[in-house]
């Protein structure tokens, strides 16, 4: 059950789109995001998803794996989509009786809205699963570089980050065996109410925070032993330097972004 | 007041439940009844179906009976923790059958919790399960869970508190104030308290000092021999399981390579060498005396490698 959580998993590879840089690719994804809100319209979409697909294709990442992602937003995805459908304003009503009315216009943007949050979310996906934790943070530590003078604490925010990232997998494994140890004395976490189930939690989340303690504290001296001191001062072992690749890149998001924008000024 | 009467009637049922249970442990009845849990052509599959897939264990078919002593060697990554849950019906089995008293543990999903009592499981390093405020909780916290009675758990928790030498005002402090020893004693007590007539322990020695380990398994023997318990231990330690165990499992590559005596099992150690596993140091030493061309003869445990020095040494001396 918990292992189905596949959040910020990394699955190592050798494709074009590992290799890009990681800023490069924050970049193209959040160029990605803007031409997803500003695409309107069933061929802006098509030209969106068309782009997406290619790249998952070039990536060498299966399907499977963003499908499977997904499963946690089916929620979301089917709440997003209800409400627009029955709460979009229209002319041409489609079907009514009582208080609801679906419109052919709220269909269309219910259609429209699920599928601008699966991209996105795909999208995203497709970032995390091509890119390391410390590839992506590195690169999220060079973008917001400039932030450094306005003294925000960058080099700390992204370690935290990295940290977060790195522990995710580690956490999830310690759950599911603390799980197992309660279960095996007899805890019940299937049934009752909620009341119930709630207070089942107790054993479980007890020693998780102990033990995240226990773990964060071991983290940190070992930081320490190695003299670790924060971002001054601090070479990196792998220097970020864009290549053509990255310039490639970089310009199919330009055209993507040309794309979508000429068809939004034709009105299509 | 109503209440009240029902809570009685029904630790009353629980109890006698409990004094059923008891009875068929009897050591004079153990001959006729079956083995108290039978393993059947076991196969577990780690997410079957997908390129994750990962055969943890594969036809492993062995019995245990009452009160015996077992211990389970094999290298990491064998397939012995896997095994271990599925006896007391944590993972299901792909295919196969675990049998608890001649019930399938999975033929009904009641018996599969009873399972869970019946059959206790000390996961390694246990004292990471620990929650409570104080130890006295902390050990309830299975009994009550199998809804016995106020004046039952108070029993049991004092029992097993004995048990593995925890005192009384230690009772009641905090078990995250123990040391590290101790915590692991508060969790293996956690598990004696449910009185299980199989008890399960991965590597319960793991990280403790000379001292502890021995405690810690002194305290699982007295256990066995207070209840006629069925005991199954996992370990690392060649010279533990020599010494302790009536009788060894060996896991290698998901199958179940070994199964007999410490002498049977020993004897065959340079099968053991080439799995990866040790064998305990005195018969290292004593196969290397062999080799050396001297009389002796295979052995195990320190006491028979004094008596076996002791005959040498009278055969030398009479020469």
């Amino acid at each position: 059950m918990l292992k189905d959580i596949t959040l910020g998993q990394y699955f190592p590879g050798n494709s074009p789109v590992h290799r890009l840089d990681p800023r490069t690719k924050l970049i193209m994804l959040v160029v990605y995001i803007v031409a997803l809100f500003c695409a309107d319209g069933w061929i802006a979409y098509g030209i969106m998803f068309a782009f997406l697909a290619m790249t998952i294709a070039v990536s060498q990442i299966p399907v499977k794996a963003i499908v499977r992602g997904m499963k946690p937003l089916v929620f979301i995805l089917i709440f997003t989509g209800i409400l627009n459908l029955f709460f979009t304003a229209g002319e041409t009503v489609l079907v009514s009786f009582w208080v609801i009315t679906i419109t052919l216009e709220g269909l269309v943007r219910a259609i429209f809205m699920v599928v601008r949050i699966l991209l996105l979310i795909s999208a995203t996906f497709l970032l995390t699963y091509t890119t390391s934790p410390i590839a992506l943070t590195d690169g999220l530590e060079s973008l917001l570089g400039p932030l450094k003078k306005l003294r925000l604490p960058v080099h700390e925010l992204s370690m935290m980050m990295c940290i977060a990232l790195r522990f995710i997998p580690t956490l999830i494994e310690e759950t599911d065996k603390i799980m197992s140890a309660q279960k095996a004395r007899g805890a019940d976490f299937e049934s009752g109410n909620l009341m119930q189930r709630v207070k089942a939690l107790v054993p479980i989340l007890v020693p998780l925070f102990i033990s995240a303690f226990r773990r964060a504290d071991e983290l940190a001296t070992a930081m320490e032993c190695r003299c670790y001191q924060g971002g001054d001062g601090r070479t990196k072992m792998k220097l970020l330097r864009y290549k053509l690749r990255d310039f490639k890149a970089f310009g199919i998001g330009v055209a993507l972004l040309a794309a979508v924008f000429t068809l939004k000024s034709f009105g299509l | 007041m109503q209440k009240n009467v029902r809570r009685h009637f029904m630790s009353y049922c629980v109890n006698k439940e409990y004094l059923c249970m008891c009875r068929r442990s009897d050591p004079q009845e153990e001959e006729k009844v079956a083995p108290i849990l039978q393993v059947q052509n076991l196969q577990h599959i780690y997410s079957a179906g997908t390129p994750f897939e990962h055969i943890a264990l594969q036809d492993v078919s062995f019995s245990v009976e009452r009160g015996e002593f077992i211990g389970v060697i094999g290298h990491t990554g064998s397939g012995k923790s896997t095994l271990m849950q599925h006896l007391n019906g944590l993972l299901k089995p792909t295919s196969g059958s675990i049998l608890l008293d001649g019930e399938d543990i999975w033929s009904d999903k009641k018996l599969t919790r009873q399972s869970r009592f019946r059959v206790g499981l000390v996961f390694q390093y246990p004292e990471y399960q620990l929650f409570e405020e104080t130890v006295y909780k902390d050990i309830a916290f299975g009994p009550k869970n199998m809804g016995l009675s106020k004046e039952e758990i108070d029993r049991r928790v004092r029992e097993a508190a004995g048990f593995v030498g925890i005192t009384d005002e230690q009772l009641e402090v905090s078990p995250f104030d123990l040391s590290g020893g101790q915590k692991r004693r508060v969790a293996i007590a956690g598990v004696i308290a449910m009185e299980p007539e199989v008890l399960i322990l991965d590597e319960p020695t793991a990280g403790l000092d000379p001292v502890g380990r021995e405690g810690i398994l002194a305290n699982i023997e007295s256990y066995r021999k207070a209840k006629n318990a069925t005991i199954m231990m996992v370990s690392h330690s060649m010279s533990d399981v020599a010494r302790l165990a009536q009788r060894l499992l060996v896991m290698s590559d998901a199958h179940l390579a070994m199964d007999g005596t410490p002498q049977e099992v020993f004897a065959r150690a340079q099968e053991l060498l080439d799995m990866g596993l040790d064998i305990p140091e005195i018969t290292r030493v004593f196969l290397k005396l062999q080799q050396l061309g001297l009389p002796v003869e295979q052995v195990y445990t320190i006491e028979q490698a004094t008596q076996q020095l002791c005959r040498l040494r009278g055969e030398v001396s009479n020469a």
